[in-house]
């Protein structure tokens, strides 16, 4: 097996060993991959002096910076937190309704409520506001608990159906199917009288006895043309916009069940200004009255 | 004698595996009990039925064990195939997601696959080709059979039902979660058992060893097999919640767990992907130059500093986390003085072929190799740069990591271990020369193009994403949301896929050129395999 590598003319001498024909010149280490070497180990040892290092009995060498990470990513905190300061405290103090006159106020709380947003909301409402189904659209002008600044605020700071807030939003509507309030049948009628509001109900047959079903279950709260209520958070059912869906076995569905969409509270999460900031963000992205 | 205790053994072991199953708390331990009852009813009736016969008829002590070496370059092919094809399966799935059909869901989505993707080309693919080339690197280079008899054997087929067992678990949901360490308790025990013999092969050949000293790539396999047995045992250290079940707690927890699985894993890095490949290298380049080695001095200090500052770094992972900035600190600068280290070996590799160079244009196997040092040089830079704090500041959990183990990963490891198969095949199965060079010329482009691609693509949208993560407007606020960030790598990820998918073209011409090397290459005449010092 041992094929002796070929030697050429000016190699340098080899250690002498033999391992299946492989064989090692006796080379000198680069001088450059050395020197590099050197100057890596010098520059450990002087950058573990400079930054915390190296473990003792008690805590580590905190290093003659005084450099710590908390430290670095606190720096940067506190000097967008100072920066914004003032402008913060006049956002939280302004009048909601004012906050759109006062052009440099409402650029920043633009900016600073589309970090809020992408930051807490994106996750259900989507990055572009769009929504998702269960989700509201926050781009159009149908609106289930207001869209006015001061609806949009009290929305987004106490919060809908949520148990952390009193003031939070709340309505439920009931499960007809579920607790046995209406029978399949009418249930059945009163879903084709939905359809029929904005559209084509699956069965035209059944619309006339829904009316009648509609009127003495679901006028309350939808109000007796359908157009909804924004008092209770109850969806404007001829609009043909459906926060989750509109066709048969959905809109059945709803009935059956309820539905019972919770969003969290931001006045404990978020400061006042962030609330304030989001809540104009929102506002201006299309469907602000 | 000797045949009674294995059958009393195998008898015992599949009586365990069938209370095993019967008592299996969970679906993945009751079809890891059923393997196992497989194996071993197997191995009886195989015991069973060689009684009578001599164990070691037929083998001549003086001859070279190549038939586990055979086995494992087989092994290391089909592995290498199965676990690319699963990269760019799981490639595909993250830039479609909806590739994760709802059929595959809890078996063969992302989650479930990505491991089985790591898994596979690290520890299937590597392993196989460190285990196969560091069986043929110590006999050749020891002048001495494999010790041990069949213990190589058994080290051979014991670690292809580890990567059975880890294969499936993933598949079914056992797993402990540590990167790179998927695979629960029984399996660990399992593969230490594996890894001890392996390690008692290797050190016993090279304790019979005919020649004086031991020679380099020995050096760096040892250090791999006893650095990984440690490695693998600390970071596996876990109480079973039940012996009948797959999961297990593990004993350390928060930020000294996070610190373990970071020794472990960068380690991983170090000795498995790093020094096992470069014992590949020392051996299969100097061979196919047929050229000295070309610094006896620099392959000891490089050795020896690459050994000593490598299992110091696994804090750079852990950068801006829980972990205490001292540690921090001291895995971003032993990262550092690494650099030359593993430079080292990359001179040490391309200068060995000076004097050679012409061979560049003949032999695609050696433009392999030569690439592969390439690439391993490349990727011993970007570590050491990306372990720099505020470097990761930008870099961490974003692509760029993804790139740069793939470049590694795809370049060095596969390039290398390509170039060790074309290289071990024509000599194991006695052939004169591979069956074609052209279709060798085609694989290096596939492949090399494939990473190009690959890595590139990684680059871009890794520092994207990283520049989007921390991109604020003028008041401070952050301006992307993080799904903005996810939609906007969309054409990187159809790219990488490209990438993997010619990557994996190019391994399968390998397997039919190997294939073909075998069955139709002219057959050479003498015999190869006595062992004899060299001189």
């Amino acid at each position: 097996m041992s094929k002796p590598s070929k030697k050429q003319k000016g190699d340098p001498d080899t250690t002498g060993h033999v391992w299946d024909g492989i064989e090692e010149f006796d080379n000198p280490m680069p001088r450059w991959w050395l020197w590099t070497l050197y100057v890596c180990i010098f520059w450990a040892i002087a950058y573990t002096i400079a930054y915390p290092a190296w473990p003792m009995i008690k805590g580590a060498t905190p290093g003659l910076l005084g450099w710590s990470t908390r430290g670095e990513v606190q720096a940067e905190i506190d000097a967008v937190n100072e920066g914004n300061a003032a402008i913060n405290a006049r956002l939280a103090s302004t009048e909601l309704t004012a906050i759109g006159d006062d052009g440099e106020l409402n650029t920043f709380a633009v900016s600073s409520g589309s970090a809020v947003f992408l930051t807490w909301c994106a996750q259900c409402h989507g990055s572009g506001a769009a929504g998702a189904k269960g989700y509201p659209n926050l781009l159009d002008d149908d609106w289930l608990w207001g869209g006015d600044i001061e609806a949009i605020y009290l929305t987004i700071a106490h919060g809908i159906r949520t148990e952390e807030d009193d003031d939070a939003r709340y309505s439920q509507m009931p499960a007809y199917g579920k607790d046995e309030l209406l029978e399949t049948v009418e249930i059945t009628q009163v879903v084709n009288y939905v359809m029929s509001l904005s559209g084509a109900p699956k069965d035209a047959t059944q619309v006339a006895a829904g009316a009648v079903i509609f009127e003495e279950n679901c006028a309350a709260c939808h109000l007796e043309n359908g157009s909804g209520d924004r008092e209770q958070g109850a969806p404007d059912l001829t609009d043909a916009i459906w926060l989750y869906g509109g066709d048969y076995d959905t809109i059945k569905s709803s009935v059956d069940n309820a539905r019972f969409g919770v969003m969290p509270n931001w006045n404990t999460r978020l400061t006042e200004a962030q609330v304030r900031a989001v809540s104009i963000y929102v506002h201006q992205l299309g469907g602000g009255e | 004698m000797s045949n009674y205790l294995k059958l009393i053994t195998f008898g015992l072991i599949a009586l365990f595996a069938m209370m095993a199953i019967n008592f299996a708390r969970d679906i993945g331990f009751m079809v890891h009990g059923i393997i196992v009852l497989l194996v071993a009813a197997g191995m009886f009736m195989y015991t069973l039925r060689q009684t009578e016969a001599s164990a070691f008829a037929g083998a001549n002590p003086n001859e070279y064990a190549d038939g586990v070496v055979r086995a494992g370059v087989i092994a290391t092919a089909f592995w290498g195939v199965v676990g690319f094809l699963v990269g760019v399966v799981i490639a595909f799935q993250l830039a479609f997601p909806a590739l994760n059909f709802d059929f595959l869901q809890g078996y063969g989505n992302f989650g479930r696959l990505r491991p089985l993707h790591t898994s596979a080309v690290i520890f299937a693919f590597g392993g196989n080709a460190l285990i196969a080339t560091s069986f043929y690197v110590v006999q050749r280079t020891s002048a001495a059979r494999l010790w041990g008899g069949n213990l190589s054997w058994f080290v051979f087929w014991g670690y292809q039902l580890f990567i059975v067992l880890a294969a499936t678990g993933y598949v079914l949901g056992v797993t402990q979660s540590k990167e790179y360490a998927e695979p629960e308790w029984h399996v660990d025990l399992w593969l230490t058992v594996v890894w001890l013999a392996y390690l008692a092969v290797f050190l016993g050949t090279l304790i019979k060893r005919k020649e004086p000293h031991i020679y380099v790539a020995n050096w760096f396999y040892l250090a791999f097999i006893v650095t990984v047995a440690m490695l693998h045992v600390v970071n596996n250290i876990s109480i079973p919640v039940s012996i009948w079940g797959s999961k297990s707690v593990q004993v350390f927890s928060g930020v000294q767990d996070a610190m373990v699985q970071w020794w472990y894993g960068h380690n991983a890095v170090g000795f498995f992907l790093t020094a096992g490949f470069l014992g590949m290298m020392y051996y299969f380049i100097p061979k196919q130059a047929e050229r000295p080695v070309y610094s006896y001095k620099l392959s000891i200090i490089h050795f020896w500093s690459l050994i000593f500052l490598y299992i110091w770094a696994g804090p750079h992972h852990l950068h801006y986390t829980a972990l205490p900035d001292w540690a921090s600190t001291l895995g971003m600068v032993f990262s550092i003085v690494l650099w030359m280290p593993s430079w080292g070996g990359m001179i040490n590799g391309l200068m060995t072929l000076s004097g050679a160079w012409d061979k560049l244009r003949t032999d695609p196997v050696i433009r392999m190799m030569v690439i592969s040092v390439g690439f391993y040089g490349m990727s011993t830079f970007e570590g050491p740069m990306m372990s720099i704090r505020a470097v990761n500041s930008l870099s961490h959990y974003t692509d760029w990591t993804i790139g740069h183990v793939h470049s590694g990963a795809l370049g060095w490891n596969g390039m290398i271990t390509f170039g060790a198969l074309y290289y071990l095949v024509p000599v194991l199965w006695k052939r004169e020369r591979l069956y074609s060079l052209s279709l060798v010329s085609w694989h290096f482009w596939l492949a090399t193009i494939g990473i190009v691609l690959y890595a590139a693509s990684m680059w871009v949208t890794g520092i994207m994403e990283g520049l989007m993560w921390r991109e604020v407007d003028a008041n401070g606020f952050l301006v992307n949301s993080f799904a903005d960030t996810v939609a906007a790598k969309f054409p990187m990820y159809v790219v990488r896929g490209l990438g993997g998918a010619m990557f994996l073209a190019g391994a399968i011409v390998m397997c039919y050129n190997l294939w073909m090397t075998v069955r139709r290459a002219p057959a050479k005449e003498a015999s190869l395999s006595v062992a004899v010092p060299a001189e």
